[in-house]
């Protein structure tokens, strides 16, 4: 019997002080994902694969309903479709009562063919299509006017097919959190908001329902939801007493981070981001201490995305080749980078080998498979020693990767939906050259 | 490829280099490949029992061993 075989390495001692809050290497191989053995799933779907857990999609949508429903009676949450807009994700999220918060023509239709009802549908955004805006009233969705161009636009549309829309402003204000995102929706400090609902008010077709705010992304500190909650009770509060028009709700928008860790951060995200809970508790008793009476506290809506589905997301792939660099640095190609990962522009991702390993490690670079050199997955971690075909396992991945990735020199792989009892299901099929030619078109005179 | 003379080794893969005071640590594989480099055993004859006491394909450890030696020759333990 053959021993088992690891490469030879060798690794340079380093005196110094030694670092207090310690870096612990994962060793443990991520052999399954949710009962599913991840070898079966690259033979049946190929590598490099996204794989999503339904199950942890659904604990977490869960488990934020509940931090906000045990702290404020009326609570909604409408899940960001530009987060993951795989029909199958959005109809876990519709399932579980979340409504749709869209941002474009297509999302919006999207929305509608996963079944919601029209006025279930929330529509975010600076860029609504006249098409799109004339639909949306039509269905009694929840427009959020972002400039005076689209308000003006909305009161033309509205003459025109003699309908009334149902509509809130999104506002934008300094929270303490820079920079702010002032190029969305109207200021709040220097008085334009409350122009623009004075605007809308005297509007004969516009019904202004609610008022909307998204201070951010990834946002690490509680205290300016606060803020942002205080200054969008005090329009809501002027709403009523000054214009006699309470609004039926208050959204407070996403931005919520997952525990991811970001470029540069000395301390991993598990260890530093706030909890669903402690956002919860910023807004709910900022909202309950404003003196609403009981009965007329606003509907607190959420457009959460990120926190929602990021660590319901893997991305299993494997090592195509090893090298050492000039100097002297261990790089490792995988078969995937930027491309697909987008997020490892953001974020140092967490990384597993798939299958047990040894206990000695190395650091490494890990390169995707572009023939750019800014495919750069992880500047530095430590693994245990990887050959080529190892399987790897990246970590919270589910948000924002399925939706801004790139066709660039490689196609964009399959995703795959693990459900409940642990089955798992094609979601996405892996782009063709067929599939990617599909749209050209070649002149006569090329042909 | 041999180690330089004085570069001291031990079984459990600590490697020091008192020429220049650096210490190395190694896995298992790379201490045995060093302590045939010690004893004098040629480049065939170590590769001949790596591959004969290890699950590995011949082509797999022939990349590995180049990378190896180039590790040694950065850090300074060749005798070239």
């Amino acid at each position: 019997m053959k021993q088992k075989y690891e490469r030879p390495t060798i690794r340079k001692m380093n005196t110094g002080l030694m670092n207090k809050f310690g870096t612990r290497t994962d060793f443990d191989p991520v052999e399954t994902i949710d009962g599913v053995q991840v070898k079966s799933l690259v033979a049946e779907y190929g590598s490099p694969v996204f794989v999503l857990s339904e199950k942890q999609i659904r604990r977490n949508y869960q488990a934020a309903v509940r931090s906000f429903k045990t702290r404020y009676p009326k609570v909604q949450f409408a899940w960001s479709y530009k987060t993951n807009y795989l029909n199958a994700v959005c109809r876990v999220f519709h399932q579980e009562g979340s409504w749709a918060e869209v941002v474009s023509g297509f999302e919006y239709h999207k929305a509608l063919g996963n079944g919601v009802a029209g006025n279930q549908i929330i529509f975010n955004g600076p860029d609504k299509k006249e098409a799109d805006l004339t639909l949306a009233v039509e269905n009694h969705s929840l427009i959020h006017i972002d400039h005076y161009d689209e308000l003006y636009l909305l009161i033309d549309i509205c003459k025109r097919i003699n309908k009334t829309a149902k509509v809130a402003i999104r506002v934008n204000f300094d929270t303490g959190v820079y920079p702010i995102w002032d190029r969305f929706g109207f200021n709040y400090e220097n008085g334009q908001a409350w122009a623009a609902i004075n605007k809308i008010i005297t509007a004969e077709n516009l019904e202004l329902v609610g008022l909307h705010c998204h201070i951010g992304t990834f946002m690490l500190s509680t205290a300016a939801y606060s803020v942002a909650a205080t200054k969008l009770c005090d329009l809501a509060m002027r709403c009523k007493m000054e214009l006699q028009n309470p609004v039926q709700y208050l959204d407070l928008g996403g931005g919520f981070p997952s525990t991811n860790t970001l470029k540069g951060a000395y301390l991993p995200g598990v260890d530093t981001v706030p909890s669903v809970e402690d956002f919860a508790e910023a807004i709910t008793n900022t909202i309950l201490n404003f003196g609403f009476a009981a009965d007329e506290l606003p509907l607190l809506i959420l457009e959460s995305g990120r926190v929602l589905i990021d660590d319901a997301g893997y991305l299993v792939g494997s090592v195509l080749a090893n090298k050492r660099l000039s100097d002297g640095r261990r790089a490792t190609i995988l078969d995937f980078g930027i491309n697909i990962l987008f997020t490892s522009n953001w974020y140092d991702h967490k990384i597993s080998v798939a299958k047990e390993a040894g206990q000695y490690t190395e650091e490494t670079v890990l390169f995707g498979p572009l023939c750019m050199n800014i495919d750069v997955v992880r500047e530095s971690i430590t693994l245990p020693l990887l050959e080529r075909g190892d399987q790897v396992v990246v970590h919270k991945v589910g948000a924002y990767n399925m939706t801004q990735w790139m066709q660039f020199i490689n196609m964009r792989p399959a995703v795959v939906l693990i459900d409940m009892q642990g089955k798992s299901h094609q979601i996405r099929k892996p782009e063709t050259l067929a599939y990617l030619e599909m749209m050209e078109e070649i002149p006569e005179y090329l042909k | 490829m041999k180690l330089k003379a004085n570069i001291a080794t031990s079984e459990n893969g600590f490697i020091f280099n008192p020429a220049t005071g650096d210490s190395f640590t190694s896995n298992a594989i790379a201490a045995e490949i060093l302590g045939y480099m010690k004893s004098g055993g040629s480049e065939e004859e170590i590769k001949k029992k790596i591959l004969e006491n290890y699950d590995v394909e011949p082509n797999q450890f022939e990349r590995d061993w180049d990378d190896y030696m180039l590790q040694l020759k950065e850090a300074n333990l060749l005798d070239l």
